[in-house]
């Protein structure tokens, strides 16, 4: 009864910065498994725009190009197009892709660009030491939005998957969550389909996961699971919002 | 087939979450704190472990591995 | 070698073409939209790429993921365009990405116009993006020099892992011009295994390759930065590129000029020479790096009273001459910012004036 589980191949074993409980090394994790059960770590160039995961070429053991924040989708549409034989996706945090980065997310998705998106939305901007994203929650307290986020100030806050979900050209859209086992469970596979939609020339991938910030919601780990499961589980509800095969 | 749970307590940064989600409530924090100040994870009882990669899969940092060695389990 | 009769915007698209660029990466804006136009029905033919990105800020981050995996790449925009792109341009320079970078200059700042203008000459040459770094600037004065200065711009760029950029303006991009395509300077592209990230497997390597420029430790990046001025230093010992004309005079009024200005410059200094005024002229086809010395040399000839640089600007290149002159004689600026380009007899009116005659 049991099995083993073992580090992937495709991940370093330097130890992250990240703070204790941040979920950006689950996603890390599961990102290395997936480059290493597909067999792709040869072929694969990851970009990494800034955030907290601006440091995430630090932890995987293959290629990786540092884009300005907001713009790994047009980094990576360099890449593919010009090698389409590479394997190429992004990693990138809320206010990364969901803030300045819209526009290249939008078109690189609108163009159909061959490359995966890895999304982590944890409703805040990490690095940065916790400012209010596009994806806080209405009444959630960041550090420029002490007073919690005023909707009738600064509008709803944005949900990707959805907005993404309403281009016409083919797309593989899904969000799942990391907060727990049964969530990373599902993350895992949404993870591994969208590259395998990328192998098969198929379509654009983006995967939105939802994730903790413990250090800047100014929670344990136990109550940011807690909050994210209550609150941020019910507005960013997880499920695959879009399908290639659907046009 | 034998299984042993490893937690790598200097990756360990104390978060808590293997705690949480440990089918069997087996797994604690330390009172000792490790190299780099956390008091890190640690299993009440081995026995316990029922090898179900639940906290393998939570942890953050990837310090907890399960590894697989072939002579026979002993009552 | 044959001529054919071109526009300045398609000869630039062709010279890429025939320079092997792989990946072509730009943003419909005038006065350069046909260099695209060109490209997006011959590129592909030559086994590129083409794609017209979502915006030049768009368009400046796929030349840094094209170039960054080792691919020849440009882009082609105008001054506003340009001005999206400086923050990539620090990028493509910080991470030593070679790409070749076309700016055909229009009338601005802000919306300005679609005329043709030198206006960018600053921000080429010293205003490219935030931090210590160069752009290779070359800028052409006929549609044979742009032709050319792309043709080199690729192994440029990829001699000094380093953004190139060609500045023309839109008379450059707008004329036709007969021009040929020399072979001798057709090159292959280098090998860039050693630091592109290309996918291991290209290089059939497991050492892999990052490209970044984030450094939090203060002596890497001091480092990193002397090493990039390394580079700098080499093209100034290298690369400067310049054309002097009637210098072998005992000149009292020397020119200086670049791009355009330089095909008027040089009937003025024609002109004058028939009214027995002997004016001499230079004129830098390298920006960056900047001609100082021949500049100085030939305004610290004797006899020459002083410098008089035309632009089609407010006055920019005029504060290198100066400080390239360092107080040997008084220099002075003319130019016209409106797009409208002065023709000789302005300019000869105005020298009249400086040389009261």
């Amino acid at each position: 009864m049991g099995k083993a589980f073992k580090k992937a191949e495709a991940l370093s074993d330097r130890p992250t910065h990240y703070c204790p409980g941040c979920t950006h090394g689950v996603i890390h994790r599961m990102v290395g498994e997936v480059i290493d059960e597909l067999g792709i770590r040869g072929k694969t160039v990851g970009v990494a725009p800034v955030g907290c995961s601006v440091l995430a070429h630090e932890y995987f053991e293959f290629d990786f190009m540092e884009a300005a924040h907001g713009r790994a989708p047009a980094v990576a549409t360099g890449i593919k197009r010009v090698r389409p034989d590479l394997n190429v996706f992004t990693y990138q945090g809320d206010g990364d892709l969901a803030s300045i980065g819209t526009a290249e997310i939008i078109h690189a998705a609108n163009r159909g660009e061959k490359i995966t998106a890895v999304f982590v939305n944890n409703a805040i901007y990490g690095m940065t030491g916790g400012q209010m994203a596009p994806t806080t929650m209405p009444g959630q307290r960041t550090t420029t939005s002490p007073f919690g986020r005023n909707v009738h100030d600064v509008g709803m806050p944005m949900r990707v998957s959805e907005l993404l979900s309403a281009l016409e050209t083919p797309a593989y859209i899904a969000r799942e969550a990391v907060i727990k086992p049964k969530y990373i469970m599902k993350a895992k596979r949404a993870i591994k389909k969208a590259f395998q939609y990328q192998m098969e020339g198929k379509c654009f991938s983006l995967v939105e996961l939802v994730s903790i910030c413990p250090t800047n919601w100014g929670m344990t780990p136990q109550n940011s699971v807690k909050w994210a499961e209550e609150i941020l589980l019910l507005y960013y509800k997880p499920g695959e919002y879009k399908l290639p095969e659907e046009m | 087939m034998k299984f042993r749970h490893f937690i790598d307590i200097d990756k360990c940064k104390g978060c808590g979450l293997c705690v949480i989600v440990c089918p069997k409530k087996n797994l604690k924090l330390s009172e000792e704190l490790n190299k780099k100040g956390y008091y890190s994870a640690l299993q009440k009882n081995p026995e316990n472990c029922l090898f179900c990669t639940s906290c393998c899969i939570m942890c953050p940092d990837v310090a907890i591995t399960i590894t697989e060695s072939a002579e026979e389990e002993t009552e | 070698m044959e001529k054919v009769l071109m526009k300045g915007n398609e000869a630039i698209a062709e010279a890429a073409i025939r320079a092997g660029c792989k990946g072509y990466f730009s943003y419909p804006i005038t006065p350069q939209s046909e260099i695209a136009e060109y490209m997006v029905r011959h590129l592909p033919e030559a086994g590129g790429v083409f794609l017209q990105g979502e915006s030049e800020v768009a368009v400046g981050y796929m030349v840094l993921g094209a170039a960054g995996c080792g691919e020849r790449v440009m882009t082609s925009s105008s001054g506003p365009g340009i001005s999206l792109m400086s923050e990539s341009l620090s990028f493509l320079a910080a991470q030593q990405c070679p790409a070749v970078i076309v700016n055909i200059m229009r009338t601005g700042p802000g919306l300005g116009g679609i005329l043709p203008s030198q206006a960018d000459y600053f921000q080429a040459t010293k205003g490219g993006g935030h931090g210590d770094f160069r752009l290779l600037v070359l800028a052409p004065s006929s549609i044979q020099e742009a032709v050319e200065m792309v043709m080199e711009g690729f192994p440029l760029a990829e001699k000094y892992r380093n953004p190139v950029m060609i500045l023309g303006d839109g008379l450059i991009g707008q004329m036709m011009e007969p021009v040929s395509f020399p072979e001798h300077l057709i090159t292959r592209p280098s090998n860039k295994d050693a630091w592109a990230a290309n996918g291991m497997d290209t290089r059939n390597s497991d050492k892999r390759n990052v490209l970044k420029s984030l450094s939090l430790d203060p002596d890497e990046m001091h480092e990193h930065n002397k090493s990039l001025q390394e580079k700098y230093d080499r093209m100034r010992r290298n690369e400067i590129r310049y054309k002097a004309y009637n210098l072998d005079t005992d000149y009292e009024l020397l020119i200086t000029c670049f791009g355009i200005m330089a095909r008027v410059c040089g009937t003025v200094v024609d002109k004058l020479k028939e009214e027995g005024i002997e004016v001499g002229m230079i004129r830098p086809q390298s920006l960056f790096p900047f001609p100082e010395e021949a500049i100085r040399q030939a305004a610290s000839k004797t006899g020459c009273k002083q410098v008089l640089c035309v632009e089609l600007n407010m006055g920019q290149m005029v504060e290198d001459v100066e400080k390239a002159v360092q107080g040997a004689c008084p220099v002075t600026w003319y130019g016209n910012a409106g797009g409208a380009i002065p023709p000789p007899k302005e300019i000869i009116a105005h020298i009249h004036s400086l040389l009261n005659r």
